[in-house]
């Protein structure tokens, strides 16, 4: 945690609210996300027991297995759960755009649309990913056939939770992460991991402040938790007599489950859509658009490839593990830089630790030519006075946190000021393009934060993983034992 | 022992004595500075009676879904004479498993000396005759903060080739070779106590402690189903750990020392204030694993204290205590103290630049 992210903590106790961590919204918002709150028997790793879910404020759709223990059960709801899925994730695709041949001459497109889903908390994504994995492998036909939504369920969430690792990725939204990059509370992460807690400080009902909010959302008797896990003391009290009843074929007994799991789910439902409410308050950030395209890349070749696909493998191999990491490493280092150019207050962050320094223009010289060379060269010098802890070295490469594309470096610096000589974005001609350079008084913010400066990852191909590495991967082929994998 | 030390009994307001476990124990050494726990444990007070008294009931119900499938999935693992378990170790870890002689020294209703006693012998008996051994349910002791524990004894000791190994039963399931890591390090935290204690006791009988060894075995459901898996675990950091810090508890006698003669943590109406004179040490951790963490979070919050943020943001702030002070830096308090003058100037300018992000820059 930085000094920033900490004194805005300290600000929210003093304030008994939350305080802003940022300016604009760093994550994209569908117009029609699907929402799911999971719910799973305690004690099993991968029993669902409900699920609430859909795209509609005032209509949830609540999907439950009367008594989680039972195999068919379970199997006719992963079913249903895969049929909302797989129609939802149709109908958020949009058109195909035509974007033209690519280098080698094959066709591309991109869907207009990509399906966005939305829990309440990391718990949940966590729970989807294990749910993908126990049905992902399941068969259609011969001794253990399940239908087919079920193996295609399994695939669609193994996807989602797989791209979710990709930093900077909208398409899964865990509304506890999303809510506390954008927010910091007067309590600990622990508690802030309690979607009905952290929204409790972020906007507290009216004559509540933050943490008497805080307070009625961490009573499981007044505010159920918002899972996977649910509260002990309704397992106990409600939720067992309920599935006793259904077990004893008792009249209406599954109703009797279905409707106790809603008690339940109700509340966490009503507080999705308020955070979302919450988020889209805010004006998005300048790069989310971008982000979200290649979302959409990525869910556009899944979704076209998805009929000739196999199951994802338990487990990556070597090389696909090393160049996973590598991707996600460059996606992590491009997604903090963009959120620092959208958001002067992330930019801030840089400027604390000297990587950027803000401050007025005292003198600019947009004309000056450098003529040291054979031909002169347009190199405009500002006089920038800061108060900023400076850790850059004269010669360091910046560029303006306004207008990226203007780069510079920086020429001196000492007592308050720093010389900036710009060497490119400035046009093609010897006088600066209107709007590069900027006046005296101007408010400037310079920094060497650069998106994505890796090189190209060099990996073997997948026949020649080393030995070292477990040779070359045989295919992944799920086979029978897969397919009648036990699920109890 | 510890049940009849008069100054603890008259701690507990003359309740019977709480067992430690494993849990207990790996909670107690992660929050070493705190006496209040401390004290608390060593007394063998029930914290969640206490902490119900007090209005701040914790919330560490179980839920019988998970208990129903932990026992069957122990029965299952146990049944036997640990069928399951031997077939297991010697098909998925190969190791050469003979025919063991087991010993189940669960409770009989003897007491707790007793029933150590037993164990110490059956120990005994199978050190010095070496081959397969299992010990289900051995009554450990373990010494906390200068006075001995008496350890819930929920798991497997299992002797081979000379060498004891402990074995933990555990329903949370490994997916593909991976088990929830926060899981799967609680579970290391506890095999250590078991193999600390153990090995204390292994020497107290003349042998090499070395003998208990440092690789546990723990055994969980694979994958979706009951079929039970064995994972050898490594405990040696865990048990680094905890040998440090069961020397850095302070000790309950130092801790009495400086306490009012008459303190008793009885349930009546002087509670609060009995436990208010014990120091604490809240920190957000405490909520996961101590009975009082809402009493003491809320004890910590009404004085403003930084620590109830978190230890990272503590350490941010250079270890300023209380939320007040630290925001008066940030707003530039003259008369700073040299040793903070590093963080007060950093925090100084994250305030400047928060505001102009923010525009509200004065
Ligand atoms: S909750 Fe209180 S008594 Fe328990 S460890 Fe934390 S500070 Fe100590």
């Amino acid at each position: 945690m930085s000094a920033l992210t900490a004194l805005a903590r300290l600000e929210a106790v003093a304030a008994r609210r939350a305080r802003p961590l940022a300016t604009v919204r760093h994550c994209h918002l569908s117009a029609t996300p699907l929402v799911v709150i999971p719910l799973r028997l305690a004690g099993e790793a991968g029993a669902p027991l409900a699920v609430m879910l859909g795209g509609a404020r005032d209509e949830p759709v609540l999907l439950a297995v009367p008594q989680p223990r039972n195999r068919d059960l379970r199997f006719a709801f992963a079913a249903e759960l895969g049929k909302v899925l797989l129609e939802y994730v149709e109908a958020s695709r949009g058109v195909a755009e035509d974007l033209g041949p690519s280098k080698d001459g094959e066709d591309r497109v991109r869907y207009t649309g990509a399906p966005q889903l939305v829990l309440p908390n990391t718990g949940g994504v966590a729970f989807l990913r294990l749910l993908g994995r126990s049905t992902r492998f399941r068969r259609t036909e011969g001794e253990h056939a399940v239908e087919p939504a079920v193996p295609a369920l399994g695939r669609w969430l193994t996807w989602f939770a797989e791209r979710r690792d990709r930093p900077g990725s909208s398409l899964t939204l865990a509304l506890t992460e999303a809510l506390r990059l954008h927010w910091a509370t007067g309590q600990s992460s622990v508690e802030d991991a309690n979607l009905a807690a952290l929204l409790g400080w972020i906007d507290p009902p009216d004559g509540l402040d933050g943490p008497a909010a805080a307070t009625i959302a961490e009573d499981p008797a007044r505010t159920p938790p918002a899972g996977p896990a649910t509260d002990p003391k309704f397992d106990n009290d409600v939720l067992a007599p309920a599935i006793a009843a259904f077990d004893e074929g008792a009249d209406g007994a599954g109703e009797r489950v279905r409707e106790a799991l809603r008690t339940q789910l109700a509340p966490t439902w009503e507080l999705c859509w308020r955070a979302l409410d919450l988020l889209a308050a805010l004006p998005e950030g300048a790069s989310v658009a971008g982000r979200w395209e290649r979302d959409r890349d990525a869910f556009t070749h899944f979704h076209q490839t998805f009929a000739e696909g196999v199951p994802q493998a338990r487990r990556d191999s070597a090389v696909g593990a090393a160049r996973r990491l590598h991707r996600l490493e460059r996606a992590q280092e491009s997604y903090e830089a963009q959120r620092a150019f959208d958001d002067p207050l992330v930019m801030a962050e840089y400027r604390l630790e000297g990587l950027a320094f803000g401050g007025t223009v005292t003198e600019a010289d947009p004309e000056r030519l450098d003529e040291s060379g054979k031909r002169p060269k347009l190199r405009p010098r500002l006089r920038v006075a800061t108060e900023d802890p400076l850790r850059l070295e004269p010669g360091a490469t910046v560029c303006d946190a306004a207008r990226p594309k203007v780069k510079g470096k920086i020429v001196e610096y000492g007592a308050g000021e720093v010389l900036v000589e710009l060497t490119g974005g400035l046009g093609k001609k010897l006088t600066p393009e209107p709007g590069t350079v900027p006046e005296a008084g101007a408010r400037v913010v310079f920094t060497s934060v650069t998106e994505g400066s890796f090189g190209p990852a060099r990996f073997p191909e997948h026949e020649e993983t080393p030995w070292t590495h477990g040779g070359p991967p045989a295919e992944y082929v799920p086979d029978a034992r897969d397919a009648g994998e036990a699920w109890s | 022992m510890t049940d009849d030390a008069p100054d603890l009994r008259r701690l507990r307001g003359d309740a019977p004595a709480r067992n430690h476990d494993a849990r207990t124990i790996a909670a107690l050494t992660a929050n070493p500075g705190c006496s209040r726990r401390g004290l608390l444990d060593a007394a063998g007070v029930d914290k969640q009676a206490v902490a119900d008294h007090l209005g701040f009931a914790p919330r560490f119900g179980q839920s019988q879904f998970a208990i129903t499938r932990g026992n069957s999935f122990e029965a299952q693992v146990k049944a036997d004479g640990c069928a399951a378990l031997l077939a297991l170790l010697r098909g998925d870890l190969g190791l050469d498993v003979p025919a063991v002689t087991s010993a189940d020294l669960a409770p009989r209703g003897e007491g707790r000396a007793a029933r150590h006693a037993e164990t110490r012998r059956a120990l005994g008996r199978a050190l010095s005759v070496g081959g397969g051994a299992l010990l289900d349910h051995p009554m450990l002791v373990l010494d906390i903060a200068g006075r001995p524990a008496y350890l819930e004894p929920d798991v497997l000791a299992l002797q081979l080739a000379g060498r004891l190994h402990v074995v933990e039963i555990k329903s949370f399931a490994v997916v593909d070779g991976q088990a929830e890591p926060e899981q799967v390090a609680a579970a290391a935290r506890q095999a250590a106590v078991y193999v600390l204690a153990l090995r204390r006791l292994v020497a107290e009988l003349g042998h090499d402690p070395q003998r208990v060894a440092h690789d546990v075995f723990l055994v969980c459901p694979q994958n979706f189903s009951n079929r039970p898996v064995a994972t050898p675990l490594d405990v040696r950091p865990q048990l680094a750990v905890l040998e440090r810090q069961l020397t850095r508890l302070t000790r309950v006698d130092a801790i009495l020392g400086e306490l009012p003669d008459e303190l008793s943590f009885a349930l009546d109406d002087a509670l609060p204030e009995s436990v208010r004179a014990v120091e604490a040490r809240y920190a957000p951790e405490c909520l996961s694993s101590c009975e009082m963490a809402f009493f003491c979070r809320e004890e910590a919050r009404a004085c403003g204290a930084t620590g109830s943020l978190g230890r990272a943001l503590r350490d941010d702030l250079g270890g300023v205590e209380s939320v007040e002070a630290a925001l008066a830096l940030a707003a530039g308090a003259a008369d700073v103290p040299p040793e903070l003058a590093e963080t007060a100037e950093r925090l100084r300018l994250a305030a400047r630049l928060r505001g102009e992000a923010l525009g509200t820059a004065g």
